[in-house]
């Protein structure tokens, strides 16, 4: 048989993975307290075979579907849960990795392990399904990861055939939408990527288009546009909006200036150096602002100084 | 350095799932400020940070930072982890302080990416 190229990655990943990664943290569990009864109904809702057993967040037993049958057979389904459950518990960590897991599946026989943190407390169940799951995907990834390293994107305006190319890109910005601050500046990055533009010119526009995102979303009234326009020898970023405009432009430009609010900076911004950023990444940078009208970014790049 | 040299360093544990081990790391960029990681930051370089939202991957992919350590056991949400992961960057946790990390790699020859600014 040819040996298989994955198969030591897989081994990797078993001993790198942590199980808190993999496992299932919705766990359906019991309470000491409760009936045979009761447990039969989780079961049987759930579609698992067996449950563990929590008592003021502690696990303290687990309980299955044939401790379920032996209560049946005997007609004691009132009994309670502390009475039948198994106390000699197995139990991986969650900061394990799944190596640990993997040997007490096979050792116990088991098909399923309760996790605990280590105050031993319940935080997840994980299962041989999980597992296989969770080295599919990080599979996946990788291979997904290593696809995108060797694909050598062809430069797009070689294969167009015209006096002048250019290709424009637009984005609208919603004003105070932080939860996607960035999101058009990772679109535009990606399709700079696609369109053959060199990795430093790609950085620099990047650079350049995040700050001027977060500027839109943080200081307009209305939110505003970015536009890319690249061509061969030239590369333009321009963002508008409809105010509230800048009153000082030479403060604005001024390194540590900002007038952002201060739970901006909470997230990582508002530190008064975008605007400085951008020039540094710009071979030519136009600011152009009307208090109550709005305001014009104007950025270039020529990317045959950058390459 | 690789990356695995420097996530011993540091005590690191990874928090996404896949880890480009051998990648060689030539720059350190270590502050809570999106601004100045845009400013410094340079590829090959790994930065370490106390911010643990979701604009840390994107300052990350914009800049083009190869990793991103986080420092003093900062938990990023899922939400972070899966972009992370879509974007190709790995994350791990370091228990340790932003200085003490900072002097570990230092003293182990590394070079901060905002070496030649300027």
């Amino acid at each position: 048989m040819p040996p298989i190229p994955e198969f030591g990655r897989v081994q990797e990943l078993i001993y790198e993975l942590q199980i808190k990664q993999v496992m299932s943290r919705e766990v359906a569990t019991v309470t000491p307290d409760q009936s045979i009864s009761d447990l039969k109904n989780l079961l049987r809702v759930k579609r698992i075979s067996g449950a563990p057993v929590v008592e003021n967040g502690k696990l303290v037993g687990i309980i299955s579907v044939e401790d379920l049958i032996r209560a049946l057979s005997k007609g004691e389904m009132a009994a309670s849960i502390r009475d039948r459950m198994t106390t000699s518990l197995i139990t991986v960590n969650e900061e394990s990795t799944l190596i640990e897991a993997v040997r007490k599946f096979a050792q116990l026989g088991v098909g399923r392990l309760p996790v605990v943190n280590d105050r031993h407390e319940l935080v997840g169940i994980v299962t041989g399904g999980d597992i296989n799951r969770a080295l599919l995907e990080a599979l996946g990834l990788r291979y997904e990861a290593e696809e995108k390293h060797h694909i050598v994107h062809k430069n797009l305006f070689e294969e167009i055939s015209s006096d002048e190319t250019s290709i424009r890109l637009k984005y609208a910005i919603a004003s105070k939408d932080f939860g996607n601050g960035g999101k058009a500046s990772s679109r535009m990055k990606r399709a700079l990527e696609t369109i053959g533009v060199p990795p430093e010119v790609r950085r620099r526009a990047a650079i350049v288009s995040y700050e001027a995102e977060m500027n839109l979303i943080i200081h307009t009234t209305r939110g505003g546009e970015l536009s890319v326009c690249v061509s061969p020898e030239r590369l333009q970023i321009c963002t508008t909006d409809a105010g509230p405009g800048i009153p000082d432009i030479d403060k604005a430009l001024r390194p540590g200036w900002s007038t952002a609010p201060h739970w901006i900076c909470e997230l990582g911004f508002g530190a008064g150096m975008g605007l400085v950023n951008m020039k540094r990444c710009a071979d030519e940078m136009k600011l152009e602002s009307t208090p109550d009208v709005g305001t014009r970014l104007e950025v270039v790049i020529y990317p045959q100084l950058h390459t | 350095m690789t990356l695995r040299e420097i996530i011993q360093l540091v005590e690191g544990a990874p928090l996404t799932r896949v880890i480009p081990w051998d990648m060689d790391i030539n720059y350190v960029t270590a502050s809570d400020l999106m601004s100045d990681v845009l400013a410094f930051a340079k590829p090959h370089s790994v930065l370490l940070t106390g911010l643990a939202n979701v604009h840390v991957i994107s300052t990350a992919e914009m800049a083009d930072v190869a990793a991103i350590i986080l420092i003093r056991g900062k938990q990023p949400s899922d939400e972070v982890i899966r972009q992370a992961e879509e974007k190709g960057k790995p994350v791990f946790g370091s228990p340790h302080s932003m200085f003490e990390l900072c002097a570990r790699l230092h003293n182990a020859g590394m070079q901060g990416a905002d070496v030649n600014a300027l």
